[in-house]
């Protein structure tokens, strides 16, 4: 093994959150107790953090350049050649930041100045640390632009930052990163942000560049299959403590940690029998490769059809000029049939239209032409009463939990109030009691009627949106991206709940998602968008087996798939 | 299971709202504190004083004209100028004094009536006016009619920024146009001569002040509870909302509100005290308060002319009242919009 770069030894971190009745009060952001965290990057090497959020892996690798906020206080080691970096001087760890220690962070977009064109923010670190001159830098900075597969270098020198797409804004943040080349590279959820296609160019670019200029590279992620791509050491996390630590190969063929098998094996995949629930985190798991307990229950193909779409499209008018109009055609002739108790996946990369889609269908927009028919009735031509009812019938879960309910709501106000709007249910009581039974059905406690969405975690949230839905007994739930922002494992749980509630009760799902290997565990059909359009129609099993299109083909061969053990001969 | 449940809804902590979180985070403000106490003991003094039972009788003369304040001292007896009376015993003019035979005639009539000679005070806790008016019951008297003036005002213009905001930030489209344009209209004038205009054509009066000031000064908070409002009203909660059947009212008022609310409470605390200080200057001009009412500006503008006397103890009054509790309300403000947003202090 090649020597150690970077040592982080009994690593502490923690937030101090004020004082409550004269007593300060600290969050452990990372180690627990006397227990602190302790991995080496060694030279020339890939290490990725693992972890969920809240697990510490971004304090971690932010502590090792100091740009934690203010009131986080650090303890231990991190040991840089031979400095302590926990111990050197502001004018010091200037030096080292981006000269030898550089950054790319998760959003380009918020990382880079829109004010300032690209070339500028690329120069500046040639500038403060290698005392360039301005002509000099400038063309160093093509250079980089070239080195990081940017597409016409000198134009984009030019270009600000909204003139680029996400993909390209994270190029130009590795350009700045690689400036000054620097022996480590921190990149911290540098592809969360981006589309499963992008997201893979990114990393075959993150690797080609480790290897030629032979640096190390932190990088963080939440995501196993990702990580397992890229790196060489993988060190697992989890509420603030290293679980597992080792080589890649390792932790994937022979996981010793049960968490690290858990997030294994919880991830819904691309291949083998479709299991018909996803392992949880804190379910005892067995050893990995254990068959799926139980096949998944077959679905009745002659169920009546529910929701029925015919060359649904939807444009937005966009001004050009002082009286010009252009036409945005965000949906575009979309055809299916949904039958009740099915789930249709909808698929694509972002800018595809699906979510536009997803909000025609609940009338949320008005489309601009085709039907809409729910159980027979067209919703285009529906007086108000008729629409009001209609809004039962259908209902729709958000991408975002920390976004989807009021906050100043309790969670009781938030389940009752549909329920008092379509007269659901005699009185007040008669509604808490529903709204109560259907929380322990999406399996919260009843306990917590009375506390606030803020006091809740991203997938207890969630769970609280469907209950919302629930609450109308609608026979079609528009789920739209409902568990991307969600952790792996919380989003196995709220899958598996998914699952059960349409069994249960029967409701048919269009589940919106960009997530290949979600979509093939819930959904019976599949549409694959692209621009609007529907390129791509099958039925989930057959897609992936047999993708017809190009773009189908694309972005399964996008997905990252993790570490796969070196072919034998 | 229903024991289990039961247990966990009996042990689950009395959960914290959005309100009692803040007012814990007001509670560690010191600063914040020890401004609400001040705000506080002014409001108490203000309702007293609403009631007859402080200040009631600030009108009556009670001191000499420009008695000055207790901690001066009486003001030293002024040389009158006499001259020392002759020696002698005087002439006698009765021979040649045309009224001298109804001298006697008069003092019996003059025995008939009493007089009683008011004992004018020589000194106040805080001085006189040019009628002997106790200053301090001024003071006080001209708290109540300024901050009440301030609340008012800022409560009328608050509703109508509120209101007006919401409709253009939640519809937009035409009536968002049409709102825009009234915003426009109103900030293209100078804000003073809006305010002269409206005092020409509705006359003096509390009432014509509150007006007054109230149409004049929404545009601000319109502004911000617009933004506020086409911000909210894509988000998912909203969308959620109107997916269940919620209607626009209840989206606006009972979705939204709420969570803008601490803009709004922060506004309405700025324009207090700037509608206190806006009334001073009302009626500092003229355009105020009835001359039969006191306020803050009335003294100040009584205050110009006595300065010139070296009478200083009214402007010192008035300034000293003004400035404690314009401080303090603004302090209270600043520990308010911290305690209500605690991110923008990335304390948590």
């Amino acid at each position: 093994m090649s020597a150690t770069l970077l040592s982080i030894q009994d690593l502490r971190v923690a937030f101090r959150m004020g004082k409550v009745n004269g007593v300060a009060q600290r969050a452990e952001a990372v180690g627990r107790g006397a227990a602190g965290i302790s991995f080496d990057i060694p030279e020339n090497c890939s290490t990725a953090l693992v972890g969920e959020s809240g697990s510490g892996k971004s304090v971690t690798a932010m502590s090792i350049v100091n740009l934690l906020p203010d009131n986080a206080e650090r303890a231990g080691r991190i040991l840089y050649r031979g400095d302590d970096l926990l111990r050197v001087d502001a004018a010091q760890m200037r030096a080292l930041r981006g000269r030898e220690i550089a950054c790319v962070f998760q959003d380009p977009m918020s990382s880079l100045n829109p004010v300032l064109p690209v070339g500028r923010q690329l120069c500046e670190p040639l500038h403060t640390h290698l005392k360039m001159k301005p002509r000099h830098a400038l063309e160093r900075a093509e250079a980089l632009l070239v080195e990081v597969g940017m597409p016409e270098p000198k134009r984009r020198l030019d270009a600000y930052p909204h003139e680029l797409s996400g993909g390209q804004q994270q190029r130009v943040m590795i350009a700045m990163a690689l400036a000054c080349e620097p022996r480590l590279l921190i990149a911290d959820e540098p592809t969360t942000a981006l589309d499963v296609t992008i997201q893979r160019q990114i990393l075959e670019l993150l690797a080609t560049l480790k290897a030629r200029h032979r640096m190390s590279l932190l990088f963080i992620n939440h995501d196993l299959g990702v990580v397992g791509e890229i790196a060489d050491q993988v060190v697992v996390m989890r509420h603030g403590l290293v679980r597992e630590q080792g080589p890649v190969a390792q932790i994937f063929s022979a996981p010793r940690d049960a968490y690290t098998r858990a997030l294994l094996a919880c991830r819904p995949a691309l291949s083998g029998p479709p299991p018909a629930r996803l392992r949880v985190i804190d379910e005892p798991v067995a050893a990995p490769g254990t068959p799926a307990a139980a096949a998944r229950p077959v679905k009745d193909a002659d169920a009546p059809v529910i929701l029925e779409v015919r060359s649904l499209a939807k444009s937005f008018w966009l001004r050009q000029g002082l009286f010009g109009k252009r036409e945005f055609k965000a949906v575009q002739g979309v055809n299916f049939q949904l039958r009740r108790g099915h789930t249709l996946g909808v698929v694509g990369e972002s800018g595809s239209g699906k979510t536009t889609m997803g909000l025609t269908l609940l009338r949320l927009h008005e489309p601009t032409r085709g039907e809409v028919l729910l159980d027979g009735r067209n919703l285009g031509n529906l007086d108000a009463s008729e629409r009001q009812a209609m809004r039962r019938r259908i209902q729709i879960v958000f991408q975002n939990p920390y976004a989807s309910l009021n906050p100043r709501f309790t969670i009781g106000q938030t389940l009752v109030e549909p329920m008092a709007i379509h007269g659901i249910g005699a009185s007040l009581t008669e509604r808490e009691q529903r709204a109560r039974a259907l929380l322990h059905k999406v399996g919260l406690d009843p306990g917590v009627f009375a506390r606030y969405p803020h006091e809740f975690s991203g997938g207890q949230r969630q769970r609280v949106a469907i209950a919302r839905c629930l609450t109308l007994q609608p026979e079609v739930l528009v789920l739209d991206e409902a568990v991307s922002a969600l952790d792996v494992s919380v989003q196995a749980q709220v899958l598996n709940l998914l699952r059960d509630l349409q069994d249960e009760l029967g409701v048919a799902y269009v589940f919106i998602s960009h997530d290949l290997g979600v979509v093939r565990f819930i959904s019976d059909e599949v549409l694959v968008m692209k621009d609007g359009e529907v390129v791509e129609q099958a039925s989930a099993e057959a897609i992936l087996a047999a993708p017809s299109q190009d773009y189908t083909r694309r972005l399964l061969a996008a997905v990252p798939r993790g570490w796969r053990a070196p072919v034998r001969p | 299971m229903s024991a289990v449940l039961a247990e966990a809804t009996a042990s689950a902590p009395a959960s914290e709202g959005v309100w009692r979180a803040a007012w814990r985070r007001l509670c560690n403000d010191r600063v914040g504190m020890f401004c609400l106490a001040v705000v506080a003991a002014f409001a108490a003094m203000i309702v007293l004083s609403a009631l007859g039972l402080l200040a009631g009788h600030w009108q009556r003369e009670v001191g000499v004209p420009n008695a000055p304040p207790s901690f001066v001292g009486p003001r030293a007896a002024e040389a009158t100028g006499t001259v020392d009376a002759p020696k002698g015993p005087n002439v006698d003019l009765s021979d040649v004094d045309p009224l001298a035979p109804r001298y006697k005639e008069w003092d019996a009539r003059a025995t008939q009536f009493r007089s009683v000679e008011i004992q004018k005070l020589q000194t106040l806790p805080m001085g006189a006016d040019r009628m002997g008016r106790d200053v301090l019951a001024k003071a006080i008297k001209g708290t109540e009619i300024s901050v009440f003036v301030g609340v008012m005002a800022a409560l009328v213009a608050t509703l109508i920024g509120t209101v007006l905001g919401a409709l253009a930030g939640f519809f937009g489209g035409r009536a968002g146009d049409l709102l825009e344009w009234l915003y426009n209209v109103f900030t293209s004038i100078p804000g003073i001569l809006l305010i002269f205009a409206f005092a020409a054509v509705f006359g003096r009066g509390i009432g014509t002040v509150v007006l007054i000031l109230g149409l004049t000064g929404w545009t601000g908070i319109y502004r911000l509870v617009r933004a506020e409002f086409m911000k909210h009203a894509v988000r998912d909660y909203v969308r959620a909302a109107q997916a269940i059947g919620a209607s626009a009212a209840s989206r606006m008022f009972r979705h939204i509100l709420p969570n803008v609310s601490h803009v709004i409470l922060v506004q309405l605390s700025i324009l207090t005290v700037g509608f206190i200080k806006a009334e001073v200057i009302l009626s500092y001009l003229g355009l105020g308060v009835p001359v039969d009412q006191v306020s803050w500006g009335t003294m100040l503008a009584e205050a110009q002319s006595e300065l010139l006397l070296g009478h200083w103890w009214q402007l010192a009054a008035a300034t000293l009242f003004m400035a404690s509790f314009v401080t303090a309300f603004s302090l209270l403000t600043d520990a308010l919009r911290d305690a209500l947003d605690p991110k923008l202090r990335g304390l948590e």
